[in-house]
């Protein structure tokens, strides 16, 4: 068991390390080493959903191509990011949210988006996460970020966002 | 008599006709501008009535009811001569918004003595060239309660064609003039009664990517509108169980998307499952004691029917991918769902134990959100090719017909007679909502006016 959980995390360090080669490094600059200075001087507190945000940027969200669950290399490279992070803080847990366009019918949509977070939720499970830390929510097309109705907008929303709580 | 016949006749040959004249309506847009509603509308329905000549020949005079003594009532500031004129008013909305009949209200026609009701001044009708006359009275009993009188007239024939009376409490007054011009829709049609019953439906407010959604009601005119739900949880897809007595619907109450029965009278809500899953698309058996829903499980969406008053579940289908919504058919025996297990939603119909699932829906697109109609007769559902059609078909899948073409029309329902169609149409980019009406012919298109935009409308029966 810890065997396996080790390579998983191993593996996932790897790809995440590999997918993300041209971009910045995963870990922030250190910590000042004043014992006394509060923590908000130096940023977000490590483990909140501050700190998850400012470490994985835009990868807190993956994007699905219409009617689509599956997960491409792009949505794996931010999955890895996320287990990552999710792995290194255990005491924190994460909720996705599924999301579809406004091209779809209403209830068709509330069970594409559990599928859609359901998917970002497996893969995470895959490299390693818990899947008691992890529970998805469908919003299906009723919270879209994009306000357009084209393709481009369509896109954005077709959507499956990280959240995590501490 | 003989022209209505004929206009009934012209209505169902000639679907192909319908479809071109609602896409030429549609494409208008704004259904207020072109309204022919007028001072006697109470700010129900608007309509944007199709000119066709065949359909508005049959002339209805509708003056105010009379009284046997003006009286006051709860019903109305000016007693029940002025409320007997209010009735006329609303008999004549519903007749004109249908679209069969031209109705002339009584603020255009001279007002008959309470002895006339039973003895119509046959020369005064004639004379204005009124095929049909609707006479009646409101009376105030001394204890306050109401009784509204209703009787249809042949001036040609100088004869009675049918009566009808109602007791009822002030408050209900509404319902005695939807009493009565169900009374004479189904005479002079032959069809089901509809006037009285009322829509549940979700009022939508804020911008586009921060929508508040409530649950309200309304009657079926319009009137009486009330919001059931604060819009602090969203709310979607409300259907009235077939006694009226309830709403199931699904809340994001506590966060998570889980479909509750609102009792009415109570104004308390419960689950209608317990569940770890979420669970939506909730519709009522037509003896409203059980409820179909949805749940995803581990991604998973399957169908599920449970007892009205709880219990286990009973899953009714287990393909891998998302099988959604169900509509039963009038008798009960059979579901019509949808399911994307060929790879995109399409039809699909099941015994109602789950038994023989089959595709029936076979023309291109998507096809989903199929409603059986209380006849039994037809399937309305959408049809996506790109834009989002309303259609019907029927059970068997043959026999496609659309009856809208608009950027997006979605989740058609059915009057409680089988003979309209409800709808909500989405307005691009702005994502602005509202609903509309439409004959099963695809004639009379028709939006009815909310107090804010509008979503998910859902028809209950007629009240008894």
């Amino acid at each position: 068991m810890n065997r396996s959980l080790a390579t998983a995390a191993l593996v996932a360090a790897a790809l995440s390390m590999s997918a993300c080669q041209s971009k910045a490094p995963e870990t922030l600059p250190p910590q000042p080493a004043s014992p006394t200075a509060p923590a908000q001087s130096a940023g977000p507190e490590p483990g909140s959903y501050a700190h998850f945000k400012s470490v994985l940027g835009e990868r807190d969200v993956i994007y699905f191509d219409t009617d689509r669950f599956n997960i491409d290399s792009q949505d794996a490279a931010a999955l890895q990011a996320q287990a990552q992070w999710l792995m290194q803080y255990a005491g924190t847990r994460a909720t996705i949210e599924g999301h579809c366009d406004e091209r779809g019918t209403r209830d068709y949509n509330l069970a594409l988006g559990e599928r859609r977070a359901n998917s970002a939720k497996n893969y995470l499970v895959s490299l390693g996460v818990p899947a008691e830390r992890i529970s998805t929510i469908s919003y299906g097309k009723e919270r879209p970020v994009a306000l357009g109705s084209n393709e481009g907008s369509w896109a954005r929303n077709r959507r499956a966002v990280t959240i995590t709580v501490n | 008599m003989k022209k209505l016949i004929f206009a009934l006749f012209m209505a169902s040959a000639a679907p192909l006709v319908a479809q071109t004249e609602v896409a030429g309506t549609a494409g208008g847009g704004d259904a207020a501008a072109s309204s022919p509603a007028t001072a006697e509308d109470d700010g129900g329905l608007t309509g944007s009535v199709s000119d066709e000549k065949a359909w508005q020949d049959l002339g209805i005079a509708i003056p105010g009811f009379s009284t046997d003594a003006d009286r006051g009532t709860a019903a109305s500031a000016g007693g029940t001569a002025a409320l007997g004129k209010e009735v006329a008013r609303v008999i004549t909305a519903d007749l004109r918004n249908n679209g069969l009949f031209l109705p002339v209200g009584p603020d255009a026609l001279p007002q008959p003595t309470y002895p006339d009701i039973t003895a119509p001044a046959w020369q005064t009708w004639a004379g204005r060239n009124a095929d049909m006359l609707v006479q009646g009275y409101v009376n105030a009993a001394p204890n306050g309660t109401l009784t509204i009188g209703c009787y249809l007239y042949d001036v040609q024939l100088q004869s009675e064609l049918v009566r009808g009376g109602w007791t009822l409490q002030p408050a209900d007054w509404r319902r005695g003039a939807h009493k009565c011009a169900d009374l004479v829709y189904s005479r002079l049609s032959g069809e089901s009664p509809f006037f009285d019953s009322k829509i549940a439906y979700i009022a939508e407010t804020g911008p586009k990517d921060n929508r508040t959604k409530q649950l309200a009601i309304m009657d079926s005119d319009g009137a009486n509108h009330r919001f059931i739900t604060t819009g602090q949880a969203t709310a979607l897809t409300p259907r009235y169980s077939p006694d009226y007595q309830s709403i199931v619907y699904l809340s994001y109450l506590n966060g998570n998307p889980r479909i509750y029965i609102y009792d009415i009278a109570a104004a308390t809500q419960k689950l209608v499952t317990q569940s770890e899953n979420p669970t939506f698309a909730p519709r009522w058996s037509p003896d409203g004691k059980s409820i179909l829903y949805s749940m995803a499980v581990n991604g998973n969406t399957d169908i599920y029917r449970v007892s009205a008053n709880g219990g286990p579940s009973t899953r009714l289908t287990d393909t891998p991918g998302i099988d959604v919504g169900g509509s039963y058919s009038p008798d009960g025996t059979k579901i019509v769902f949808e399911s994307d297990r060929s790879g995109s939603q399409q039809v699909y119909v099941m015994n109602a134990d789950g038994t023989n699932q089959r595709r029936i829906s076979f023309f291109g697109g998507r096809a989903a959100t199929p409603e059986w109609s209380p006849r039994g007769d037809q399937i309305a559902f959408t049809h996506m090719v790109g834009n989002f059609r309303i259609a019907t078909m029927n059970p068997d899948g043959r026999g496609l017909t659309y009856l809208t073409n608009s950027w997006q029309d979605e989740a058609p329902t059915w009057a409680p007679n089988g003979r309209i169609v409800q709808f909500f149409r989405t307005e691009r980019n702005s994502g602005k909502t509202s609903l509309w009406q439409l004959d099963l012919t695809g004639r009379n298109l028709r939006r009815l006016r909310t107090p804010v935009d509008a979503s998910d409308p859902a028809w209950g029966p007629v009240l008894p």
